[in-house]
């Protein structure tokens, strides 16, 4: 059986056959591993999420030949592209769709290509970020193909195994996939920390390649089109990606307030975080809500002012390694996660940290 | 133009879940049961775009056990016209199937929008909506946010919940604005550092985010008229959608690990201490 399907796939993918020769002598992969990592770029670089799927690709099986898709148009993707031929040694190839009809990443177009790419690809696993890109597009491609795509997936046991938290992660759902390739999944890019690899190393770069688009279907796209991208300008790091992060709640009682938290975050090089209590009431832009329904953080250290610790805010921050919760209320349940708990006046205490904090550069 | 809205009955927001002790699942008897967050602000907002005289028809369709008739009758209750019932018993449902029925739905009914809530609380996929678009061949807009800034939006919060009729007079407080004549629709999307305008032609779908609006409660009146309205059941049979069998298996639901007790400091300075120190972080 597995020899069949390393036929078949050998068939299909004539760029890989040296990869396919080695694994093919590996007598205890039952199972040829192939994964398409569905890549976002930005400015000639490919964004950090992606490179954790690699992460994740490589948890299903060390000897995955991934292969990296990247589309757009202009010299930015070729530039992104060639970055990421370099970027680690197991990234086997990388393709490029260079199109107009993909200079932003629409759900309708990005379905359509990874359909066309899967049925010459053949891939056992298609995995995208767990972000808002990959929850857009990947489902979209997954109902294409006819399967049943897994979200948020932050923990993979062997090839076919995934866990992935429920409930605003008050639960972990172990889900076994039993249907036919591609298996797809989202992963969330911080239980996937990104590989580093150490500069003097050397390997060759994994060949860039353009997908064959003169099959590509066209009859779903142009039904929607892209108007403008409103961003929030931020000097900080990345919510999403920061080694710290503070986060203030409904007590900080006004945007001018959020201030001082702004103050404290450029003294601990920290991103600003917020619950939906102080979103809503326009503290913050909605992008730096925290929580089920927001971004998914995991810092090294995570402050929480002025926020009670509803289970949907948990739900975004509890896999943070440090979490340091101050509060007046000696009974907000924020104070059952927090590793150090600090029951006082958030207004007595960010001044003082403020004063008392070494400077980070 | 009829909309549809699909909606999820699903264990209330505000209950703390308890994992099964077989780790089979999470307990579900004799726990209050709502209809998912995200939905109640799908249907409100194909409320207001009805209300605006955009739409003429909203119905409410839902999938899963008998009990789903609840969840449909808060919907007529909010407003809805009519609603539809896909009877699927006890069988564990996963998107791809419930996108199947949504699909077949669709094509018996013929609506311009399909409105979903862009996630359930309970198994927080986050994909219906996206794949019956794709089946459909259908446009997507999801995670569909409001139009105004925030500010504005903190402030009239309680007299938009009070004067909802008064307030949909404007179309641009319609988060999805709609274009008739030129039968398209314009979605603001909440993405990762912002928000991304996109321009759909109609049909299309939309998957709302939390922000879209704030739904109404049903009044008393409107409780009793719903009684009246007709919920129509139909089995996956009748629609010719297989549910029975899935590539999904759920191997185990367990607790998340348990967080290591904290500790109550009693200063800034024991705080610093304890951060430098001991947790090494700063």
């Amino acid at each position: 059986m597995s020899s069949v399907m390393i036929l078949k796939s050998l068939k299909k993918k004539p760029l890989q056959t040296t990869f396919i020769s080695q694994s093919y002598t590996i007598k205890s992969v039952s199972r040829y591993v192939s994964t398409l990592i569905l890549g976002e770029h930005e400015g000639g670089h490919v964004k950090q999420s992606s490179y954790s799927a690699i992460t994740a690709a490589r948890s299903i099986s060390e000897q995955n030949s991934i292969s990296l898709l990247l589309a757009g148009s202009g010299p930015s993707i070729h530039k992104a592209a060639s970055h990421a031929a370099s970027f680690h040694p197991s990234i086997s190839q990388v393709l490029v769709a260079d199109t107009d009809k993909l200079s932003h990443p629409l759900a309708e177009a990005w379905a359509e290509l990874v359909h066309l790419v899967q049925k010459k690809g053949g891939y056992s696993h298609i995995i995208a970020p767990s972000n808002s890109f990959g929850k857009n597009v990947l489902p979209r491609a997954a109902a294409l193909l006819d399967v049943s795509p897994i979200t948020d997936v932050n923990d993979i046991s062997g090839s076919q195994v995934y866990v992935r938290p429920i409930y605003a992660g008050n639960a972990l759902c172990t889900v076994r996939y039993t249907g036919a390739d591609p298996c797809m999944l989202t992963i969330r890019p911080t239980s996937f920390p990104v590989l580093h690899i150490s500069s003097d190393s050397k390997w060759d770069a994994a060949p860039v390649s353009q997908v064959d688009l003169s099959t590509y279907s066209e009859d779903t796209l142009g039904k929607s089109r892209y108007l403008k991208h409103t961003s929030q300008d931020t000097e900080r790091p990345d919510l999403g990606s920061a080694r710290v992060v503070v986060t203030g709640g409904r007590a900080l009682k006004s945007a001018e307030n959020f201030r001082l938290l702004e103050k404290l975050a450029e003294k601990l090089g920290a991103a600003v975080g917020a619950t939906r209590a102080a979103v809503d009431a326009g503290f913050v832009p909605n992008e730096l809500q925290v929580g089920q329904t927001g971004k998914i953080v995991a810092p090294e250290l995570y402050m929480a002012f002025g926020v009670s610790g509803a289970i949907q805010h948990l739900a975004g921050m509890r896999d943070s390694k440090v979490i340091v919760a101050v509060n007046k209320d000696a009974d907000s349940p924020i104070f059952q996660v927090a590793d150090y708990g600090l029951v006082a006046d958030l207004f007595d205490v960010i001044p003082q940290l403020l004063e008392k904090l070494p400077q980070k550069k | 133009m009829k909309i549809m809205v699909a909606v999820k009955r699903v264990i209330d927001y505000a209950v703390k879940i308890r994992v099964k002790s077989d780790k089979t699942g999470v307990e579900t008897s004799n726990i209050k049961m709502s209809m998912n967050p995200f939905c109640e602000i799908g249907l409100e907002e194909a409320l207001r775009i009805k209300e605006a005289g955009l739409a003429s028809e909203v119905i409410a369709v839902s999938m899963g056990s008998g009990q789903c008739v609840d969840t449909l009758r808060t919907g007529l209750a909010m407003g809805a016209d009519r609603a539809i019932h896909v009877d699927t018993k006890d069988v564990m449902l996963y998107p791809l199937s419930v996108a199947k029925l949504l699909k077949k739905l669709v094509d018996l009914e013929k609506p311009g929008l399909l409105i979903l809530g862009k996630q359930a609380i309970d198994d927080d996929c986050n994909q219906t909506g996206q794949m019956v678009a794709g089946l459909l061949k259908w446009p997507q807009g999801t995670f569909a946010s409001k139009k105004k800034d925030t500010s504005f939006f903190g402030k009239d919060r309680e007299w938009l919940r009070f004067n909802v009729r008064s307030s949909v007079e404007d179309p641009y407080l319609l988060m999805v604005v709609l274009d008739k004549e030129k039968q398209v629709v314009t979605v603001d999307r909440e993405v990762d550092g912002g928000l991304e305008t996109l321009c759909l032609d109609l049909p299309a779908v939309i998957t709302t985010d939390l922000r879209l609006n704030q739904p109404r409660y049903a009044t008393l009146p409107n409780i009793m008229k719903a009684k009246s309205k007709v919920i129509k059941k139909v089995t996956p049979e009748e629609l010719g959608v297989e549910i029975n069998k899935s590539d999904l298996e759920i191997v185990q639901v367990t607790e998340p690990p348990k967080r290591k007790a904290g500790v109550i400091v009693s200063s800034v300075d024991e705080l610093i201490d304890k951060l430098k120190n001991e947790a090494n972080v700063i």
